[in-house]
């Protein structure tokens, strides 16, 4: 009787303690919701003629760029039907023949693809991508169709129907599959990632100076000249500016000698360097622009100690806006508000992410303590910070971590593997640009937010301190 | 008493009358002697010559020797009562030696007087070139303050996420506060900056802040120690300027550190 009482709590703890395991597992909400994303299948695209050599690059190009949206579930090829289209001409609708006898069930006979094959099981996709290329002219020229699976007719499915051409080679076939990709990812609400820069510290010269390339790595540019140590842009909300600190150089006597720490504000356009003034300080770092532009937050010890500071964009206006006895640094401002700010404080021992009003009020710790907590950034959208932390690892080992900052759940998004730090989010709110290092070199990566879709950006020299901005507008 | 005197002066000088009435009475002209004979001329013997003086020898030995070493004089005369040698050696007996320390080509003259004349020798020390001097000794060079404080100056170390003073930091810094103080009396245009650093696993952002704690605490204490703050800069080059790049707690501690180097 009595062990039987027992038995009977033993179970009801169990499962009691397995609903809480359950229920908090399902609060932990990532950026990329694999449950309600759309399934779209793509099947493999064949080329006409001299165009087939490139295909391969074609397919791998366009499954890539659409798996690493995050946007869309990638239905595995492995379940396609056998008979795949190339074209709107080659759907058929089946022949459904009309039962003999009362019980019998109406028979449906294939005359070739049709969108049922590829809505219903085993696929269960939700659209479809197809189509082919052919060599045309000396010239690729892919004929693209996007159909969503749920209408009844080809003619109603249709979402895209369109031809891209590029040169008949492997940069063609990344080309034409980047440009349909991105007419598929808008039909989704995807947010562009063409046009936007990331901005970037690179020693390759010899001396740290920002650079800025495209978001696919592409078209890196240095932006700066200065022979010292350029480092920690942040760029204006309209992409036409960026700061940095840097170590300002003068030479006497034939002697180098570098300043203090200063914030220097420059054009991503001209390169003219703008007036601003520094509070006097033995250290003034990590810029940041307000959401309205009008405005530049940052780190001083103009008092002693690094406290976060906000003056205009000419160095005027200034006021303190922290007032603790510990280092504070990398202001960030809620960019959908412009009311809330993430910073990094080491007021409460190892340095933690904060939060708190932009005039430095209600702050609260939005770490646990546990661990040492660097690089704060808003999610556009402002529902997520990412940030770095050394969680379960050695200080310095720093992995990259999304939090939703309402629930204040950390998601771990790298695994060890050297050191992941300064996270940035792309303009589409399901990218991150971050460092890696491994072993003695540090190059920038993309990931999606939920960890998967690691791409390799840089090469050349040491790239950290990625900041990803819109592009100019 | 004036008339005592009076009539004592007449008393004498009539005695002196008395007296040369005398005198004149036993002169009385008397016939002219005869001329005295011629003095007779005999051949005296000649005094005895006296013996000529000789110098028997005058030598210099050697007579050649470098700068700085001696030569002995060495002479015999003989039938002399007066010998001196120049050259300032004076008087010197008949039979002698003399150390001789020459630091040119030198002739020494002896000369003899005696009754039987003169004579005079010459002995010549031929004194040559030395050889030729070593290098003077290195030249005490000028230590700048520059040199004084790279050669002597001492990091100050922390701790992982700190910018306390440990105990041996405190030593390191006791030093240095001593040494900017003999640097800055010698050196009046010298100023020191005193750069903090931190190890790569820290944050960039934090560790500027934290190289920035660090430069002011070592700062701090040396004004303390009574080194002028006005001589003293700080800049934070958080992580940027390592001593080493292992990741190993040995280099980690070695880039932890507050370092002195001579500010513009």
């Amino acid at each position: 009787m009595k062990s039987k009482i027992s038995l009977a709590l033993l179970v009801i703890l169990l499962v009691w303690t397995g609903a809480v395991l359950l229920l908090g597992q399902a609060n932990i909400t990532g950026v990329i919701q694999n449950s309600d994303k759309p399934a779209i299948a793509v099947p493999d695209f064949r080329g006409a003629g001299d165009a087939q050599k490139v295909m391969n690059t074609f397919n791998t190009t366009l499954w890539n760029e659409l798996d690493s949206s995050g946007i869309l579930k990638m239905v595995a090829k492995t379940v396609y039907p056998l008979q795949v289209p190339q074209q709107p001409a080659d759907f058929k609708p089946p022949t459904v023949t009309t039962p003999v006898t009362r019980n019998a069930q109406p028979q449906t006979i294939s005359n070739g693809p049709w969108l049922t094959d590829w809505s219903g099981p085993p696929v269960n996709a939700n659209d479809l991508a197809f189509g082919y290329a052919a060599a045309q002219d000396g010239r690729l020229v892919l004929f693209g169709w996007l159909y969503n699976l749920s209408q009844p007719t080809p003619q109603a499915a249709q979402l895209i129907g369109k031809t891209y051409t590029g040169p008949l080679d492997n940069a063609g076939a990344v080309q034409v599959a980047r440009e349909f990709a991105a007419d598929i990812l808008q039909q989704f609400g995807a947010q562009s990632l063409a046009g936007s820069k990331i901005f970037f510290v690179s020693d390759r010269t010899g001396n740290k100076e920002i650079w800025s390339m495209d978001y696919d790595g592409s078209n890196q540019k240095q932006l700066t000249h200065y022979n010292s140590i350029s480092s920690m842009p942040a760029v204006s909300p309209d992409g036409k500016l960026f700061a940095f600190t840097t170590y300002p150089v003068s030479v006497r006597n034939g002697h180098k000698f570098e300043g203090n720490p200063q914030i220097v504000i420059m054009s991503t356009e001209t390169g003219r360097k703008l007036t601003f003034y520094n509070p006097v300080s033995s250290n003034v770092e990590t810029a940041e622009f307000s959401p309205d532009g009008q405005h530049l937050f940052f780190a001083s010890a103009f008092d002693g100690i690094a406290q976060i500071c906000e003056s205009n964009l000419q160095g005027g206006d200034f006021q303190r806006i922290s007032h603790n006895q510990a280092i504070e640094v990398s202001p960030k401002i809620n960019p959908k508000t412009g009311r809330e700010m993430l910073f990094i404080s080491g007021r409460s021992g190892r340095e933690q992410l904060w939060l708190s009003n932009v005039d430095g009020s209600g702050a609260e710790m939005l770490t646990d303590g546990s661990q040492y907590v660097a690089n704060p950034a808003w999610s556009p959208n402002a529902q997520f910070v990412a940030y770095a932390a050394t969680g379960g690892y050695e200080p310095g080992n720093y992995n990259i971590f999304i939090m939703d900052i309402a629930k204040r759940v950390p998601i771990q998004l790298t695994h060890g593997n050297g050191r992941n730090e300064n996270p940035t989010w792309g303009p589409d709110g399901v990218h991150i640009a971050f460092s890696i290092k491994r072993g003695s070199s540090t190059q920038i990566y993309t990931m999606l937010a939920d960890g998967t879709h690691i791409q390799q950006l840089t090469t050349q020299g040491n790239n950290i301190q990625p900041v990803w901005a819109k592009g100019i507008n | 008493m004036r008339l005592n005197h009076r009539t004592l002066s007449a008393a004498v000088f009539g005695v002196m009358l008395l007296l040369v009435a005398a005198g004149c009475k036993k002169k009385a002209p008397a016939p002219p002697p005869p001329p005295p004979p011629p003095p007779v001329k005999t051949e005296e013997p000649p005094p005895p010559k006296p013996q000529a003086v000789r110098i028997d020898n005058f030598t210099a030995d050697p007579t050649s020797i470098e700068r700085g070493q001696s030569s002995t004089l060495r002479w015999s005369v003989a039938n002399a009562t007066d010998i001196s040698i120049d050259q300032n050696l004076g008087t010197v007996p008949a039979n002698g030696t003399r150390q001789v320390f020459p630091s040119n080509t030198t002739t020494y003259t002896l000369t003899a007087r005696g009754p039987g004349g003169m004579a005079t020798r010459s002995a010549t020390v031929t004194v040559s070139a030395p050889a030729p001097p070593p290098p003077p000794p290195p030249k005490a060079p000028v230590v700048t303050g520059a040199e004084l404080l790279g050669r002597e100056a001492q990091d100050a170390y922390f701790d992982y996420d700190k910018s306390d003073i440990r105990d041996d930091a405190r030593q390191a810094l006791t030093r240095d506060a001593d040494l900017l103080k003999r640097i800055f009396q010698q050196d009046p245009a010298f100023n020191v900056v005193i750069e903090g650093h931190c190890d790569e696993r820290g944050s960039a952002e934090y560790n500027l802040g934290l190289g920035d704690r660090r430069a002011t605490s070592a700062k701090d204490f040396l004004v303390q120690l009574g080194v002028p703050a006005d001589r003293i800069r700080t800049i934070s080059y958080g992580k940027e300027r390592p001593v080493c790049t292992e990741a190993t707690e040995d280099c980690y501690q070695r880039n932890r550190r507050a370092h002195l180097a001579p500010a513009q």
